[in-house]
């Protein structure tokens, strides 16, 4: 059972079913895990010991007394701290909502706890998602495995860093503008943001409410797959969510070939500005699926130059509005100054106090953006942009079935390298931010590591609205044909975190 | 509050132009919250009808009530409004306590219903077409009290307790377009709008529509400018306006306070303004001008709503008959005279009237009793006749015991005191207070003796025929009797008294 957290989650259910293990002692050995090596990679920022077992040992009585129990019962999850649970604080990475347990469940969570799934924990970000490296966490960032120096990628870099060190099977992410596919891409793991509406958003802190998305992080494509399948579904508390269901990812992930698949390579996201190693490792993985049948061709997305600017004043706009909640009035932190202050103070006082400074300047920029001055130079015709990147799409959809990149110009970059220059660091988004602004479908999965820092590379998958299955089939079908010219999985090579942390403690030591 | 200079009224009008604007809220009697299935009630114990959604909790997302859809376009359609196939809510960001997500959904650029009409009828009798901009959905805010200081709002203010139970309760805006040529009667106009509105959203049963309770509140917009000038003046808004009496003096007093200031050359600022029922006056809000920054902009966790056209036209085929048709209906089936009935329609009390009369009473009855002695007592209150806590039910049923000879007018008016204090109904105040008219003859007759003791003679006169000598007698048991003796019966046991002796 030594080897036990190291499975993916599609044999652990398996192992589950059959009873070769139980749920119990499956959820046992990753707390063991995370009791070890959490406080170093600094991936949950909660821990639900108590009420994972309690779920475990619920599932275990239930298979015993041969109860017909959900698909996914008894596995373990990590769950994104942006997202509402009854039994656990949820704090969106932020200090205004320090120790805030939420009164209500996110539909998200609900979903979880009816599939009878172990919830290991709430997994760090940047504070309300806004940031590429859990840097802007209130509560540190998480590291990544591969390179304990590195930023796991973000905001979902608490899923992204669970998955990688095998501190869990399986989590949740939430996607605005990569915040699942750039974590995966840097961690060497899968991340799916599926068509905005697939998936609940009641529950889910606000980021950005246009372009927000729940969903999987994994260590294969199947595994997204079998999670997307749990969590989708329309929801009567999210009026966005879609009122027909997308089919099984399940069975999608299952197909094999690739036989005339039209892939289209996006002009706008390779070449310059793509590290060596990136480009060469994606290059490689075009000519498999060429090989594999699939037809390749090139498409033109010429409006992606300006999607970086119009969601850095849709997400801000947005994201201004929602945070106007956060006042002191009814939950998380209140900051009373001194003397007979009134409550425009107290409200001042707080947001002062319990906002990070990326949080204010994406507020200040927002609440600026939407200004009567300003708003039809900048929110305005960010909209429009918006409108022209759809368009983009909608053409490149007719010559190609999936539109095909690598999901972010370079690998992990190391801690503190891009806090001095938000624009830099806002570029890491560059070629899956497109897909939050079309409201389509995007999947990262693992693609081999740069030669020259030996770090994991990802590729990016897109499809229509609606399409998500088209994901899970090429990306299952491309990940086949790579593991087997690697003969491994690409988590086996994944360094040995017990000599990463011992080399950690050594220099942080000095 | 300094008092403000005011102009003559008649003077006032010799020199400006009068231009109104009203914009009417309107409270939905849905059963539930515009956003969340909280209950929409009045009353209850302060934020217990609440939910992660209308307080605001991180995460919570609003879905919009069919039903205050309907019934928003039902009352476009009654305003003779188009109704948008699409619209959109926006948000309107501001921060205040009362405002749990510190910005209100609402309709912005694209209102439910737009571009409607309706007729009004003043006093006087003349006829007014007052145009309709638009009418659009929105949520209502919490409820503020601010504890400790004098003046009852938020500066002074030891402490402030907020209710939430109203954050969320649907409402529509109803918005006309200025009002331009009423002269006069504007003030008149302003209330019979805002009674009309009462009575088309009542007749529609979309709102309790009752305006001490805040369902329907007025904000008031008047300007003035020189007879002839184009410009529209400046406006101010006098905020909350609550009962009917309160708009008509309210929009009197903000013509005769601007044309002083105008008329010595000053300006009139921008503002919003308070209306004081007691002191008859407005004062100065918040200053408000066209820049007011709300940073509206769409509201991404809702879809556009879209009523289709069938929902459309099985609403307007299910309106209630329109106020001028319905008036005339009433006035046939009550028999009134033109002068009673416009009496009626003056004084608002056409649905009380009508609820009365559905409750048993003869219309001639009803009218006698809303437009004199409850009408006198609303007056001497100072109150509007809708706030007196007397029901169409409890007038039904004073006439009923006079009609049963129960009691008598003037004991009915006693009664109807002991039901306003809130003793409960007529017939409770009746037994409770032993008023009932006396109709046990054993005591009338010992106050017959006992009156006669005193004037013997009274009983051969009546013999005689001289009838008059009688009233001395009744006058004198009645006063025994403190009022609670049905005269006619002594006047009867009087006679038999007489004729058998």
């Amino acid at each position: 059972m030594t080897n036990l957290t190291r499975k993916n989650a599609s044999e652990l259910v398996a192992m589950l079913q059959s009873g070769e293990v139980t749920s119990v002692a499956l959820t046992q050995a990753f707390l063991d895990r995370i009791a070890k090596y959490n406080p170093v990679v600094n991936s949950y920022l909660h821990v639900s010991a108590e009420s994972a077992l309690a779920t475990a040992a619920e599932v275990d009585a239930k298979r015993a007394a041969g109860e017909k129990l959900p698909a996914l019962a008894g596995l373990p999850i990590a769950v994104k701290d942006n997202l509402t649970t009854t039994d656990a604080p949820t704090t969106s990475g932020s200090k205004i909502l320090e120790g805030w347990v939420p009164q209500y469940d996110s539909t998200v969570v609900a979903k979880l706890r009816a599939e009878m799934m172990p919830i290991l924990g709430k997994t760090n970000l940047d504070e309300f998602a806004m940031g590429s490296s859990t840097e802007y966490s209130a509560y540190g960032p998480s590291r990544n495995p591969w390179d304990l120096d590195r930023i796991p990628g973000g905001s979902g870099g608490g899923s992204s860093s669970a998955v990688a060190a095998f501190l869990a099977p399986i989590a949740i992410g939430s996607d605005t503008g990569g915040s699942i596919r750039f974590p995966a891409s840097v961690t060497g793991t899968v991340g799916i943001k599926p068509t905005y509406g697939a998936v609940s958003r009641y529950g889910l802190i606000a980021l950005a409410s246009s372009l927000d998305q729940v969903g999987p992080v994994s260590r294969n494509v199947l595994d997204s797959a079998l999670l997307q399948d749990v969590i989708a579904g329309h929801d009567a508390h999210d009026s966005t969510s879609l009122p027909e269901g997308l089919g099984s990812m399940t069975e999608a992930a299952k197909r094999s070939d690739v036989k005339g698949l039209r892939v289209g390579v996006i002009k706008q996201l390779s070449g310059a500005g793509f590290q060596a190693g990136v480009q060469k490792r994606f290059d490689e993985s075009i000519a498999a699926l060429k090989a594999a049948g699939a037809e390749i061709v090139e498409v033109d997305c010429p409006s992606f130059e300006y999607a970086i600017a119009a969601y850095y004043l849709i997400l801000p706009a947005e994201a201004s509005s929602n945070l106007a909640k956060f006042d002191s009035v009814r939950f998380g932190m209140r900051v009373t100054p001194d003397g007979n202050p009134t409550i425009e103070r107290v409200m001042a006082a707080t947001r002062e106090a319990g906002f990070g400074p990326e949080v204010k300047r994406r507020i200040i920029l927002g609440t600026y953006a939407l200004s009567s001055g300003a708003y039809d130079n900048f929110y305005g015709a960010a909209q429009k942009v918006r409108t022209l990147i759809q368009r983009d799409f909608a053409k490149a959809f007719e010559v190609a079935d999936v539109l095909v990149s690598p999901t972010a110009p370079t690998t992990a970059f190391k801690f503190g390298e891009k806090n001095d220059d938000p624009l830099a660091m806002y570029l890491n988004d560059i070629a899956t931010i497109p897909a939050n602004l079309a409201g389509i479908p995007g999947i990262s999965l693992p693609i081999g590591l740069a030669e020259e820092d030996n770090l994991p590379v990802g590729i990016q998958f897109l499809a229509p609205a609606r399409e998500d299955a088209r994901l899970y089939h090429v990306g299952a079908v491309l990940e086949g044909i790579l593991e087997a010219q690697w003969g491994k999985t690409m988590m086996d090579d994944a360094p040995d975190l017990d000599s990463l942390v011992g080399a950690f403690a050594a220099s942080e030591g000095k | 509050m300094a008092k403000a200079e005011l102009m003559d009224y008649e003077k006032a009008l010799e020199q400006f132009e009068v231009v109104i604007g009203l914009e009417v809220h309107v409270e939905l009697n849905t059963n539930t919250k515009m956003f969340c299935g909280c209950a929409n009630s009045f009353g209850d114990e302060p934020n217990t009808n609440v939910c992660p959604i209308c307080i605001g909790l991180p995460g919570s997302l609003p879905a919009v009530n069919k039903r205050a859809v309907e019934s928003s376009i039902s009352i476009g359609l009654a305003l003779g409004c188009s109704i948008a196939p699409t619209g959109r809510f926006s948000r309107k960001q501001y921060f205040y306590p009362d405002l749990a997500k510190n910005f209100q959904t609402s309709q912005y650029d694209e209102p439910i219903a737009f571009e409607g009409s309706i007729d009004i009828e003043v006093p006087s009798g003349n006829s007014y077409t007052v145009d309709i901009e638009r009418a659009h959905m929105e949520e209502d805010a919490g409820k503020l009290t601010h504890v400790g200081g004098s003046t009852g709002r938020i500066h002074g203010a030891e402490y402030s307790l907020v209710d939430y139970n109203r954050a969320g309760v649907p409402l529509v805006e109803i918005v006309t377009k200025p009002i331009i040529g009423a002269g006069s009667e504007a003030p008149e106009l302003a209330a019979a709008y805002v009674r009309s509105i009462r009575e088309i959203v009542k007749a529609l049963n979309v709102s309790d529509a009752r305006m001490e309770r805040g369902n329907v509140r007025c904000d008031a917009n008047v300007s003035l400018r020189p007879h002839g000038q184009a410009k529209l003046g400046t406006r101010t808004e006098t905020k909350n306006v609550n009962s009917l009496r309160s708009i008509e003096r309210a929009v009197r007093f903000e013509i005769q306070r601007q044309a002083a200031i105008l008329a010595k050359g000053g300006t009139i600022t921008q503002e919003t303004r308070h209306w004081h029922e007691d002191k008859g006056a407005t004062s100065a809000g918040r200053p408000k001008s066209d820049a007011d920054d709300y940073r509206y902009f769409p509201e991404p966790d809702l879809v556009p709503v879209q009523p289709s056209q069938e929902l459309i036209e099985a609403l307007r085929a299910a309106l209630p008959e329109k106020p001028a048709e319905r008036r005339k209906r009433l006035q046939a089936e009550w028999a009134f005279q033109d002068l009673e009935f416009r009496d009626v329609v003056n004084a608002g009390l056409l649905d009380q009237i009508e609820e009365t009369v559905a409750a048993g009473a003869k219309p001639q009855a009803a009218r006698k009793w809303w437009t004199g002695e409850l009408a006198r007592l609303a007056n001497a209150d100072e109150k509007d006749i809708s706030e007196l806590a007397i029901t169409p039910a409890d007038v039904a049923e004073l006439a009923g015991l006079i009609d049963a000879g129960k009691i008598n007018d003037r004991l009915a008016r006693e009664v109807v005191t002991y039901v306003l204090a809130g003793e409960g109904s007529p017939a409770a105040v009746v037994a409770a207070r032993g008023l009932e008219v006396v109709s046990d003859d054993g005591a009338l007759i010992a106050a017959i003796d006992a009156a006669l003791a005193s004037q013997p003679d009274v009983l051969d006169a009546i013999r005689e025929g001289r009838m008059q000598a009688a009233g001395a007698v009744i006058g004198a048991v009645m006063k025994a009797m403190q009022g609670s003796a049905d005269a006619a019966r002594v006047r009867e046991l009087l006679i038999a008294k007489a004729n058998w002796q």
